[in-house]
């Protein structure tokens, strides 16, 4: 089955790699992976889509939880959740079907972001059922380059927070580290 | 006043209480081997950087304390990676510091430059790349914090030549805190989980104790001999939870497993309760996982929740520290009753019928009775460290480990060559303790460039060969699986004459022949000051029983005719 699994990272280099290691040293295929800063520029969220049995992907995220620059795991797939996916198409075409192409586009709430006389970019955010559609009705009119972000998410309600990188406090402190952790653990 | 990148790392290591480091210099290292020079903490020179991490391991797993290594890059850094993967699987505490090139230079193939923070990413516990001399301070501080806390592991610091030569204040921090490493923050709902362990534990009529290395990192030994003594639930250890517990006293089912003993794996395979404790369920534990244990409802008592009910169900998990969780479980548990006497009867039966036995006719030697005769004439004492192979098992099955710390040995990752260098390590720490080490001749060969480590230190390791001139596990399996065509196993030919070989190293060597000569040669090797090698010429076609097979459960045993 299919998982999304939100990951919120320490901003550094080679974190990116250990988490996509832990994937690739079970021979695991990633089907999407989006990374992008926070509301706090220190910590990075990484949402991986990827199939595999529960235990496994129960397994995989225990490990995640592990690394030492992961802050905090959530699988969203059981949860409500917000999921959406940014697509880049250009796609040929000309004067006799370029209308065709642009009901398409009104229908799925598509936007035109650049034409020129032999093709259409169409800029498409959505579900990942949409951006299926809409690819397979564009599909006849020859697609010449498609660039998806992957998928992002979040839950509709709650939110996954880093605890201050502090423990709360100014300085190192130990008191509120135990405040950190139930925040961390699942 | 500033003080260069070097004289920080060094002034940090003492300032972590490190007394050894194990390594040897190179190029981009140098800055800090000249800083090292004027430091009380001791270089312990080694010839290869492989052996520097066992070493470092010995030391580490001999003491509880993290073992340190300084290497240089390249090369030097490559060869670190067994030592480090070897550490890893077991949860020893290393630190690994690596040199390496100009920070500008960094991915241009410049000389001796590897990738190594990526080489190790799936080996360590966790690593850095110093990038920034400001950083020294708090990425050694972080490395020494995360290798020792928690489940314990390996850290590699990667320290560019540039960084060791730039300048700063420097400035100790005062704490530790990675927000996104929390260690000793107990996991919510212990307690709870512990209260049903407990309850579990009340009804069970078949009871087991099955601990593993977790235990003995933990310091958990008071508590689990006080579980064991107020239930009297027999208990059985993994090959790293050997010496958790008094293998003499008769609550002792010794090692289970592979080459456990039958009376473990019957007890597990009939138990109707298994409290695993600091064990992880390797599959050289369980045989095949789907018929382990098949009666039994299984409490798992791990530090890593990614331990548990990975290989088998666990009905009652319970992520903690060991020790902290035995404190509390002794106080929720009742005494011994009368209700498991059945059970035990049943044991006591099984040890009568299969006892541990091996061959022991004639003038040859059998390895096993090399191995008890050390186990008696040092009172189960000594510190025994191994490498990897039959010696390893017979070790395992025959000291009779009294003390915890007291087996080192690659458990998990299996390194053949481990032993040697360990047993250098584990007496540097352990200066005042006999350290035995039993080796097999093909493993000894792997790291014997140590032998000048030992000499030039003048390390009173007593080492003993299991000469049988095979690679003998893997003789074993061809004998019992591939119809004794002993492909690439028959290793006597290619020995070199071991008395000669270490004797060019100035290190007293003995050869023995005869069983006759076994207690005398002991006894000498133990009286000599310094190191002793002794080459035990052992039956050469001696095998490792009972043996669970591959794929098999654990109750379908193999045994000497």
């Amino acid at each position: 089955m299919q998982h999304t699994v939100s990951v919120l990272v320490e901003n550094h280099f080679g974190v990116l790699a250990r988490v996509a290691g832990l994937f690739s040293a079970r021979g695991f295929n990633i089907d999407s992976l989006a990374v992008g800063e926070t509301q706090d520029p220190e910590v990075s969220r990484m949402t991986v889509v990827a199939k595999g049995d529960d235990r496994v992907v129960e397994q995989i995220m225990k490990q995640l939880n592990k690394l030492v620059d992961v802050i905090r795991v959530e699988d969203l797939t059981a949860k409500d959740m917000i999921a959406r996916e940014l697509v880049l198409i250009k796609v040929r075409a000309n004067a006799s079907n370029r209308n065709d192409i642009m009901h398409v586009v009104n229908t799925f709430r598509a936007k035109i972001v650049d034409v020129s006389p032999e093709s259409l970019t169409i800029e498409v955010t959505g579900s990942e059922g949409k951006i299926d559609a809409m690819l397979e009705l564009l599909r006849p009119f020859d697609l010449q380059e498609v660039v998806r972000t992957g998928q992002i998410a979040m839950a509709r309600r709650g939110q996954l927070k880093a605890p201050s990188k502090c423990g709360g406090k100014s300085g190192p402190c130990r008191s509120s580290k135990k405040q950190a952790k139930k925040t961390k653990k699942k | 006043m500033k003080l260069t990148g070097a004289q920080i790392l060094i002034k940090c290591l003492e300032k972590e209480g490190v007394k050894h480091v194990f390594g040897l210099p190179g190029g981009v290292i140098l800055p800090t081997y000249d800083v090292l020079y004027d430091s009380k903490i001791k270089l312990i020179l080694t010839k290869h950087e492989q052996g520097a991490t066992h070493m470092a391991d010995g030391y580490a797993r001999a003491t509880g304390r993290p073992g340190v290594c300084l290497v240089t890059s390249g090369p030097a850094a490559t060869n670190t990676v067994t030592g480090l993967a070897t550490a890893y699987m077991d949860s020893v505490p290393l630190v690994c510091i690596t040199g390496q090139v100009t920070t500008n230079a960094i991915g241009s193939d410049a000389f001796q430059e590897v990738d190594i923070v990526g080489i190790t990413r799936p080996i360590t516990k966790h690593n850095f790349l110093i990038k920034d001399v400001r950083d020294i301070a708090r990425i050694v501080r972080e490395a020494f914090y995360i290798a020792t806390t928690g489940k314990p592991g390996p850290v590699l610091i990667d320290f560019p030549v540039d960084v060791s030569r730039a300048k700063t204040d420097f400035v100790w921090p005062k704490d530790v805190f990675i927000r996104s490493y929390q260690p000793d923050v107990e996991c919510p709902g212990v307690e709870e989980q512990l209260q049903k362990a407990a309850d579990l534990i009340r009804a069970s009529k078949r009871p087991v104790l099955y601990v593993g290395g977790g235990a003995i990192i933990s310091g958990a030994e008071k508590e689990i001999r006080e579980f064991v003594q107020k239930t009297g639930i027999p208990i059985t250890t993994t090959i790293l939870g050997l010496g958790i517990f008094p293998e003499t006293h008769a609550s002792s089912l010794r090692m289970l497993g592979m080459h456990g003993t039958h009376f473990a794996n019957y007890a597990v395979q009939n138990a109707d309760v298994l409290i695993g404790i600091g064990a992880r369920f390797d599959d050289r534990v369980t045989g095949n996982v789907a018929k382990f244990a098949p009666h039994a409802k299984v409490i798992h008592v791990d530090i890593d929740p990614s331990s548990i009910s990975k290989t088998v169900r666990v009905h009652v998990p319970v992520v903690s520290d060991v020790k902290s969780a035995m404190e509390k479980l002794n106080c929720l548990v009742t005494d011994k009753r009368p209700d498991i006497e059945g059970w035990l009867a049943q044991i006591a039966a099984w040890k009568q019928k299969h006892p541990m036995k091996y061959d022991a006719a004639g003038q040859k030697i059998h390895p096993a009775y090399v191995i008890e005769q050390i186990g008696e004439l040092t009172q189960h004492k000594a510190i025994v460290v191994t490498g990897v192979g039959q010696h390893q098992m017979w070790a395992a099955q025959w000291y009779r480990f009294d003390r915890p710390r007291t087996m080192l040995t690659s458990g998990g990752l299996g390194t053949m060559g481990y032993g040697f260098p360990a047993s250098i390590g584990a007496q540097l720490g352990k200066p005042q303790e006999t350290v035995i080490c039993i080796e097999g001749d093909g493993s000894f060969q792997m790291t014997m460039t140590e032998l000048a480590t030992a000499a030039y230190h003048k390390v009173p390791i007593k080492v003993f060969i299991m000469d049988n001139g095979y690679y003998g596990m893997v003789r074993q399996w061809q004998e019992l699986f591939y119809k004794r065509r002993y492909s690439g196993s028959v290793i006597g030919p290619t020995n070199p004459d071991f008395v000669k070989l270490v004797g060019a190293y100035g290190i007293l060597a003995i050869r023995i022949r005869e069983k006759k000569e076994v207690i005398p040669a002991i006894k000498k090797a133990l009286a000599h000051k310094g190191p002793v090698v002794v080459q035990c010429l052992v039956s050469k076609e001696a095998n490792v029983y009972p043996m669970v097979p591959a794929g098999n459960a654990l109750d379908q045993i193999m045994d000497m005719a």
